[in-house]
């Protein structure tokens, strides 16, 4: 009896103490590498830089994105020659997907990216302890969360351009958007004013009328047209509230934009079949507009195209009237 | 003087020791097999070799460069180590909630464990955005161990208040009670924040593949300290299996052995669940394997439950890793994997037993 409480409390001690050989082994790493210093240096491609709450020594020659829409502005800056691969949403521009890599953003593999021996990996979100890991094998972590307004956008793309050493053109290019943009708007506030009272719309995220308020980036886009989106203020405190049918038929909006016809397949010919949309507005006069999902959600150089959209669909709608 | 009966030959005793001592040598060999498979880092065979040149008085020249070690160190290595400790701690409260409740289809999420930390870590989600980029702790497993732990506590309230017997029938139905308000609290939240769903949906498949040094540092004291309490308790489990009021005829009171192993089996728990996620299956299967090969008693199911439920959690976060390369196999899918043709084995070994 002895004997064997004896052997009961060896194994239990053997195991309580290879438990705690195994976490006094493990080395203590708790260092921070990400200061909270958000500068964006307007200076020569001098290295160190800091930006984007990071420094690094030299110009980073491959950097791995797991953000379609920092892919984008890495290829927009002339930063396409040093991205060594991307992950399998970064479906533009074409050299990306030629590089092939299909990496997870969203169940990231950390030694799958540390395998491609990056000196910068950029992110928009941290799925649980990334920059940590990352951190951990001395691998810089650019974050750039979703913007909520243009000039965060515009300031991500000059974080991106100090940081590759493509300051310059980074400069330039949201120089280039911001000046497309305000012409574009410009252009279509002579269509807004000209339909008398404001022009309400509807945005579809998807086909069970997910829609975004605006507070979104997309949103706001939006809102420098002057267009009214009907979601407002119908769920206080949600910014992608979901409408009900009733609610957008009796709204009545003037356009409808769609920017589910890639996930959902959706189509002006869908959408003027549902039960009760027949006589909407937007429906009777085709006020229905398509946007490329993949556009309409990211917040990169390619958000000029989606604002060119929009300005082309408002001439529309004024030349209908 | 308390005895469980058990219905092994004489010489139990050195079969024991035996299948343990084969236990502990598969679970080292599953460690090593654990951070030797990745899907990048050094070559397979040249892992254990670098392993022998870090110990002490060897030095052998494995052909691993600092970097390749860095990965193996940093990055697998706390996996596996947190795959030993969640995969024991599952399975040994799995184990303990089958002898409290005298049910062998419970699991340690029975009480609503899963579904309090579920919340909880929605919760953070949802506020993360902006509220704690900057906390010095991280809220997420806080949150998610906090909520466990206050379900656990209400379905316990609740139980008390409904019967004064303090069944476990009572305690069951409280707790799923318990688990459909916090589902229905959690979904809520979801529908009004949906930016957040996807990374709540990743978390709750549970995913060994954040682990860190800090996570194990985290749950090592909880899930050692939970262990050791149900191991101590081991012989009054087997007791309770004779029946309620058999045991308190021979002397135990039932109110408090149960009280104490469900608090620390939850306690084990909410930590396992804090930093892994919801990993199902493994407080179901693993306890279930091991009684098919020691037999019933909890005298060696519980330790042996510690040893297999390790070997299990390592064994599957390899295909978990290297799966879908370049991304990650969620472990709570490769767990499920095994779950269903786990179950339909069980059907017909007590089919032919029957």
């Amino acid at each position: 009896m002895k004997m064997k409480l004896l052997s009961r409390a060896g194994f239990a001690g053997l195991f309580i103490c290879a438990a705690a050989l195994f976490a006094a082994c493990s080395e203590s790493n708790t260092a921070t590498e990400t200061t909270v210093v958000v500068e964006t240096t307007v200076s020569e491609v001098a290295y160190p830089v800091t930006a984007g709450g990071i420094t690094l020594d030299a110009q980073p020659m491959r950097i791995v994105s797991l953000s379609p829409t920092h892919t984008e502005m890495l290829y927009a800056i002339g930063a396409g020659d040093q991205v060594v691969a991307v992950d399998e949403y970064s479906n533009f521009p074409a050299e990306a997907v030629a590089l092939g890599t299909k990496l997870s953003g969203y169940e990231p593999n950390v030694e799958s990216i540390a395998g491609y021996e990056p000196d910068l990996v950029v992110i928009s979100y941290d799925p649980g302890n990334l920059v940590e890991q990352l951190n951990a094998l001395d691998i810089p972590v650019y974050i750039g969360n979703g913007a909520s307004s243009l000039e965060q956008a515009y300031e991500q793309i000059e974080q991106l351009g100090a940081l590759t050493g493509h300051l310059d053109v980074a400069v330039q290019l949201t120089s280039q958007m911001q000046t497309d943009i305000d012409a574009a708007v410009a252009a279509s506030s002579a269509s807004a004013t000209a339909m008398g009272e404001p022009i309400t719309y509807f945005y579809e995220l998807d086909n069970t009328y997910y829609t975004v308020t605006s507070n979104t980036f997309v949103g706001q886009i939006f809102k420098l047209f002057g267009l009214e989106n009907i979601a407002d203020g119908v769920e206080e405190g949600n910014d992608y509230p979901q409408l009900s049918s009733e609610v957008i038929v009796s709204s009545n909006p003037t356009m409808i934009f769609l920017a589910d016809t890639k996930c959902c397949a959706q189509t002006p010919e869908t959408v003027s079949v549902r039960e009760g949309w027949q006589k909407m507005d937007a429906v009777v006069n085709k006020n229905i507009v398509q946007l490329d999902d993949d556009i309409a959600s990211r917040w990169g150089p390619r958000v000029v195209e989606l604002v060119k959209s929009i300005s082309d669909a408002l001439a529309l709608v004024a030349a209908g009237n | 003087m308390l005895r469980a009966t058990d219905n092994f030959a004489p010489r139990a005793g050195t079969r024991v020791a035996y299948l343990s001592l084969v236990s502990f040598a598969l679970l080292t060999i599953a460690v090593l097999v654990g951070t030797m498979i990745g899907p990048a880092g050094p070559q397979w065979w040249r892992v254990p070799i670098e392993l022998a040149n870090r110990l002490p008085l060897i030095t052998v020249d494995s052909g691993v460069s600092p970097e390749e070690w860095n990965i193996v160190w940093q990055i697998r290595m706390p996996r596996v180590v947190l795959a030993v400790l969640v995969g024991a701690m599952l399975s040994v409260a799995g184990a303990s909630y089958q002898g409290v409740f005298r049910n062998p289809l419970v699991d340690p999420y029975l009480l609503g464990v899963a579904a309090g930390a579920g919340l909880g870590a929605t919760l953070v989600f949802t506020l993360r955005r902006s509220a704690t980029e900057n906390w010095l702790i991280d809220p997420l497993p806080l949150a998610a161990f906090v909520g466990g732990l206050v379900a656990v506590f209400a379905t316990y309230m609740i139980g008390n208040t409904f019967s004064k017997a303090r069944s476990s029938a009572t305690l069951v139905l409280a707790g799923i009670a318990v688990t459909s308000l916090t589902t229905a609290v959690q979904t809520f939240v979801l529908q009004r924040n949906n930016d957040v769903v996807r990374q709540v949906y990743s978390w709750i498949l549970g995913r060994l593949s954040s682990a860190t040094w800090g996570d194990v540092r985290l749950i090592l004291p909880y899930v050692v300290f939970s262990c050791g309490v149900l191991l101590m308790h081991r012989r009054l489990l087997d007791v309770l299996r004779v029946g309620d009021d058999e045991a308190t005829a021979l002397g135990m009171n039932i109110r408090r052995v149960r009280l104490t192993v469900v608090l620390a089996a939850t306690l084990g728990t909410a930590a396992a669940v804090a930093v892994s996620g919801l990993i199902g299956f493994v407080g179901i299967i693993v306890p279930h394997t091991v009684r098919l090969i020691v037999g019933s008693s909890y005298r060696r199911v519980l330790p042996m439950s510690i040893l297999c439920g390790a070997i299990f959690l390592v064994l599957a976060d390899i295909p978990s890793r290297i799966l879908a390369d370049p991304a990650e196999t969620p472990i709570g899918v490769v767990t499920a994997f095994f779950g269903a043709p786990f179950f339909l084995l069980l059907l017909r070994v007590r089919k032919n037993q029957a």
